[in-house]
């Protein structure tokens, strides 16, 4: 289930985001994780962009996905470009849940 | 100060044993102890027209799930005096008749206990960070919590009773 960490981007020493994909996204992307260099959504999405299809970022963008910081649900707009990532975080794309 | 124990594993779960650990728990100051088992079921309830489940298989986001179970309790044990909560879900893939889901409450009055207890299961349907995935007649289906999981859950209010 887990596939191996893919560092996108370049430059040692800038803030890396691991990503994690979950369940039906996992699927769609293929792959449970990817190492991102980003610190706002705007560039996120673009590197994001540069290694996955259209279709598949579309896919990660709609409507009902949450994304979770560090494990903790995000309330706010989080599809805007100015929104900030924080340094090292984990950011995950989930899927609605279907629940216990 | 209330008792909670939160696992969730591919592991099978002992009713019996659980108990005895809830009621070992709760001391003299119980005096309810409700219990659910909930069953992986052998039909589809999305797909309809009777489409045969071969086995459900549930993905969970390691230490967030946990997380969440443990904010429902907490909100329980605002709504309710409870003495001991424990929630044991499984995750894995799953045949029909398997069990996924325990919920054991220890409270000092049976009202407490039953009531806590169905309001994990509903908080659990559609708040809980698992997906399931079904395997059917009809072929793989991730599946999302239905209509009627919300409004369960919805009945219960924002706010503390």
């Amino acid at each position: 289930m887990r596939s191996s960490a893919v560092r996108v981007g370049n430059g040692a020493g800038k803030m890396s985001l691991q990503v994690k994909f979950f369940a039906s996204l996992r699927e769609e992307v293929g792959m449970a994780d990817l190492t991102i260099e980003a610190t706002s959504m705007a560039a996120l999405r673009g590197q994001l962009n540069e290694s996955l299809s259209q279709d598949c970022v579309t896919t990660l963008f709609a409507d009902g996905v949450q994304i979770a910081i560090n494990q903790k649900l995000v309330t706010e707009d989080w599809r805007r470009d100015d929104f900030e990532m924080p340094p090292d975080a984990e950011v995950a794309f989930l899927p609605r849940v279907t629940g216990g | 100060m209330a008792t909670r124990y939160i696992a969730v594993q591919e592991d099978d779960f002992d009713l019996a044993a659980q108990y005895q650990q809830v009621r070992t728990l709760g001391g003299s100051d119980a005096g309810a102890i409700a219990s659910f088992v909930g069953l992986v079921r052998d039909h589809n309830k999305h797909a309809g027209d009777g489409g045969q489940v071969s086995s459900l298989t549930l993905e969970h986001y390691p230490g967030m799930t946990e997380s969440s179970i443990d904010a429902i309790i907490a909100e329980a044990e605002s709504r309710w005096p409870l003495l001991v909560t424990q929630v044991i879900h499984r995750v894995g893939t799953l045949q029909p008749e398997d069990q996924i889901v325990l919920v054991l409450v220890a409270s000092g009055h049976r009202d407490a206990a039953f009531a806590a207890a169905q309001f994990i299961m509903d908080y659990l349907k559609t708040r809980a960070v698992f997906w399931k995935k079904e395997a059917s007649t009809r072929g793989n289906q991730w599946i999302e919590s239905t209509e009627q999981d919300q409004e369960r859950s919805d009945k219960w209010g924002a706010q503390p009773r």
